[in-house]
């Protein structure tokens, strides 16, 4: 038997919870050994996707399959092929290590033997072998969430559900799950991740599938998505803040999407498609028009702006801590 | 970090996670499966002594205060020994905080997620309630034997003979294995080890109004008739005969028949909570 192009296939996946339509009919189809990634506004369904695929919740509507068994029909088979990783580390804190690994090896019914063989191999890989007999209570935040990606892999499961793996992780240890993640698709793994952060879905996806008000709107790779909302990004610096509606008046006419102001930074950022005629049209209007410019740039849209583009809102990135309007009106999710 | 191959077919499980097909299978799985996560939660009674200490020291300090420090003004209705009466009523009141032991416990495991990390892998369903159930169960045992212990210390005796006690103690661990539902279906329902703690709350005063401390025939007319429907009184009138304490001599048809009830009250909790909490429990599914 050769071996399937897509690991987990989605088709016209609903769920509802109650009254509301959680999910509207997601597809998805992720490529075996890659890492796809779920981006979207808190509320688009990205969770709720994946506990569906995990069999933690059963589908209303629509087929999928994960692994090449049937969600519904099939789940407990689902359930020896995944590993599920919540948003909360699940390792208990009193057990070390090792006892932990064994713990989830007994559930899974492998000898004991081989559970302890197993707890030892991935202790070496996760690179917690020195702390294999400490309580787990004693282990960093990095360390337990590593700890726990090695308890969901103890199956050697063809399929990892990561939901919001780094949330709460400084960055030392967000790189740390990041190598660990990689690692794994090396040997592969396909891995399905949800996140808030855009640079995590940069650096980790191979794909990426935008959620929004429980659909899947567009997916392509990072690089795909980012040419695809058209071009350039213009980013116009002027000597003062005052002139800023007026420069964005300006920028309006040559871009192809509505530009962006930032006050504090004195900057108007907006998409271009035809590099050559904005930048010169732009120069000669704001000199038209009085308007002093310190600088004006071009380069690639980042993810963030995309994003912005796909689903009118912008989810909270890693460096954005600094009081983004727009997360405020949101509300910062529970 | 060293990135060791761990899924080379010498030691590659992927193959080798079945998923049971025959009900015997099946069954093979839940009771292994009841009997690993049960260990998990007795591992804590190891593992973590300050825990346990203080859940042991709530049995001694209730056979203090209510022996020595109230017990010199109460009576017994018919005579007898306070203390020979008072410990039947400790047993049961044991049993009857170990819901808040059930709730939090749930709640925590609802909470962090373990519960949904239990449910994605292929182990069986039932072994996460039934693992659950039966480490209370082992909790209770031995909570029991400490209360045991300090009651032969004060003085307590059972009268009975050895089937009697033994039967006695049934009832407790029957009673018990009412209150276990009725913690996982509170459990499951508040989500979080917060809420959980406001199940604590009504506890006391529900075994306070029962025939634990005082006899209800003292009480005034509409509390004596709250205090005999109790569930609580009836396995703690049982015991007390079963053991050969004083203080059974209650007149109401309840306090006549306390055996029966002792039996009927656990069975009637049971039948409505564990559906309620098993249909929370697949409630996670909706």
């Amino acid at each position: 038997m050769s071996a399937p192009e897509f690991t987990i296939v989605a088709e016209g996946l609903r769920k509802n919870f109650k009254k509301t339509e959680a999910l509207k009919g997601v597809d998805l189809k992720v490529r075996a050994g890659t890492v796809c990634g779920l981006l979207g506004p808190n509320g688009a369904g990205k969770t709720t996707t994946v506990r569906l695929l995990c069999t933690l919740l059963r589908p209303d509507g629509g087929r999928a399959e994960v692994a090449g068994h049937d969600i519904a029909r099939e789940a407990r088979q689902v359930r020896t092929r995944i590993g599920l990783i919540g948003q909360n580390t699940t390792t208990d804190h009193v057990l070390t290590g090792r006892q932990n690994l064994m713990l989830f090896g007994r559930l899974y019914h492998l000898g004991k033997r081989q559970a302890l063989r197993r707890a030892d191999a991935l202790l070496e890989q996760f690179g917690l072998g020195e702390a294999a007999d400490r309580q787990v209570k004693h282990y960093s935040g990095g360390m337990r969430r590593r700890l726990d990606i090695a308890a969901s892999f103890i199956a050697a499961p063809d399929v990892l559900f990561l939901d919001e793996p780094t949330t709460g992780q400084d960055p030392r240890h967000r790189s740390e799950v990041w190598r660990s993640v990689r690692s794994l698709v090396d040997q592969g793994t396909t891995v399905l991740l949800t996140t808030h952060f855009l640079d995590e879905a940069d650096q980790l996806c191979d794909d990426i599938a935008v959620v929004d008000q429980g659909q899947v709107i567009t997916t392509g790779s990072p690089e795909q998505l980012k040419s695809r909302i058209g071009g350039d990004q213009v980013d116009l610096l002027l000597r003062h803040a005052h002139a800023l509606p007026q420069a964005a008046k300006i920028l309006a006419r040559v871009a192809t999407g509505e530009p962006e102001t930032v006050p504090e930074a004195r900057r108007v950022s907006a998409p271009v498609t035809d590099r050559l005629t904005a930048l010169s049209v732009l120069a000669r209007e704001l000199e038209a028009a009085g308007v002093a410019v310190e600088d004006i740039s071009l380069r690639r849209p980042t993810l963030d702006e995309v994003f912005l583009r796909l689903t009118g809102s912008r989810p909270k990135s890693a460096q954005e801590a600094e009081g983004d309007d727009e997360i405020l009106e949101e509300g910062v999710p529970a | 970090m060293t990135v060791t191959d761990v899924r080379t077919p010498r030691d590659a499980p992927t193959r080798i996670v079945a998923v049971p097909r025959t009900p015997l299978s099946r069954l093979r799985w839940a009771v292994t499966d009841t009997w690993v996560v049960a260990q998990r939660d007795l591992v804590h009674w190891v593992r973590s002594p300050a825990q346990v200490f203080s859940g042991l020291l709530f049995p001694g300090m209730m056979v203090l205060l209510f022996g020595y420090v109230f017990g010199s003004a109460m009576t017994v209705e018919n005579g007898g020994d306070y203390r020979e009466f008072l410990m039947p009523g400790l047993f049961a009141l044991v049993i009857i905080m170990g819901v808040g032991e059930t709730v939090t416990a749930v709640a925590d495991d609802a909470g962090a997620g373990v519960t949904d990390r239990f449910r994605s892998i292929p182990m069986s369903r039932v072994g996460v309630v039934a693992g659950r159930c039966l480490a209370d169960m082992m909790n209770s045992v031995m909570g029991l034997c400490v209360l045991v212990l300090c009651g032969l210390v004060v003085g307590w005796r059972a009268g009975g003979s050895l089937l009697e006690s033994l039967a006695a103690v049934a009832l407790l661990l029957l009673l018990r294995i009412s209150i276990v539902w009725i913690g996982i279906y509170l459990g499951l329902l508040v989500k979080t080890p917060e809420a959980a703690a406001a199940v604590w709350t009504p506890l006391f005063p529900i075994a306070m109004i029962s025939n634990a401390f005082v006899s209800p025939e003292q009480m005034p007319g509409w509390l004596r008739v709250v205090a005999e429907l109790n569930p609580m009184s009836a396995t703690v009138t049982a015991t007390r005969e079963l053991f050969d304490n004083p203080g059974t001599g209650g007149t109401s048809w309840l306090s006549e028949n306390a055996l029966l009830m002792a039996v009927v009250w656990p069975a009637l909790v049971t039948a409505i909570f564990f559906p309620l909490a098993v249909h929370r429990y697949r409630k996670m599914s909706r």
